[in-house]
């Protein structure tokens, strides 16, 4: 697995840029990413992303679009209008976690 | 190590225009699902998405018969449950109460995977950005308006009409 810098730091990630290491993760850390793929944090994105990581501390994978929806309370409509185009994709990277395995 | 830092490109398909049209022409549990789970998948990766229902698809979207699909081994060539190499004999499948149990067991299998129900589904695709349209034959066939059917349907359109909104499309049919 190669690794990139990311943030001055040294960063573990798969082929397509994903953190492979959640541990490596920290706030900070996500403000770079967000800003890798032209997303400006705000409030709102920090709810999910907070979400997300609680969630995977627990479940040990990535939650899907509908978890974050249905688990964690936020619309999935609201997703899509803070991740344009691929809100699953775009939160767990910026969340330094894996994309989502599962189907739905 | 690499200077550039590896990113991930999300935004190649959005910008290319990619857009999927599923035609849902079935009214039964099991092929209710394929379009459903297609269809959410596209829209998170950012591709426009239509869904035509058209027939028995209509169950799919009929508000009295969108929560009450049914599963049953009648008529059906796989006679076994999934995940069950146990086959079924045919005859089995007619019995009174076949279909209701089959239709109940699948119903617990999807809801073990975390996958919703169908008007739930709809509600997920919506919120998704779905573009949902009804079969204007269809509609007239069951007698059948607008107001009968789950919200999300932006209207009764005609096999023309469809084609004019998916030029360009990729096209399933289910």
């Amino acid at each position: 697995m190669p690794t990139t810098t990311i943030a001055g730091r040294e960063i573990d990630v798969d082929a397509e840029g994903f953190l492979t290491k959640p541990e490596q993760w920290d706030e900070e850390l996500a403000q770079t990413l967000a800003t890798n793929i032209g997303i400006e944090l705000t409030e709102a994105h920090w709810v999910p992303i907070h979400f997300l990581r609680k969630d995977f501390e627990t479940q040990k994978e990535t939650a899907t679009l509908r978890r974050v929806s249905t688990v964690g309370g936020i619309p999935v409509k609201e997703l899509f209008a803070l991740f344009p185009g691929k809100p699953a994709k775009k939160m767990s990277y910026i969340a330094g976690l894996q994309k989502p395995k599962g189907c739905v | 190590m690499s200077d550039t830092p590896i990113v991930p490109s999300f935004d190649d398909d959005v910008a290319s225009g990619r857009k999927l049209a599923i035609i849902c022409s079935k009214g039964n549990l099991d092929m209710a699902y394929p379009g459903l789970i297609l269809a959410n998948a596209a829209l998170g990766e950012g591709i426009e998405t239509h869904l035509f229902f058209t027939f028995w698809g209509f169950d799919m979207i009929n508000k009295e018969t969108m929560g009450h699909l049914k599963f049953t081994f009648v008529g059906n060539t796989s006679m076994h449950m999934p995940g069950s190499s146990m086959g079924i004999h045919h005859m089995l499948g007619a019995l009174p109460g076949a279909t209701a149990a089959s239709t109940k067991m699948m119903k617990k299998m999807i809801s073990d995977l975390d996958v919703p129900e169908v008007p739930e589904f709809l509600e997920l695709l919506h919120g998704s950005g779905c573009h949902m349209w009804a079969c204007r034959m269809s509609a007239d066939m069951m007698k059948l308006e607008q107001e009968d059917l789950y919200e999300g349907v932006e209207g009764i359109i005609s096999a023309t009409d469809f084609i004019e909104l998916t030029d360009g499309a990729q096209l399933l049919f289910i």
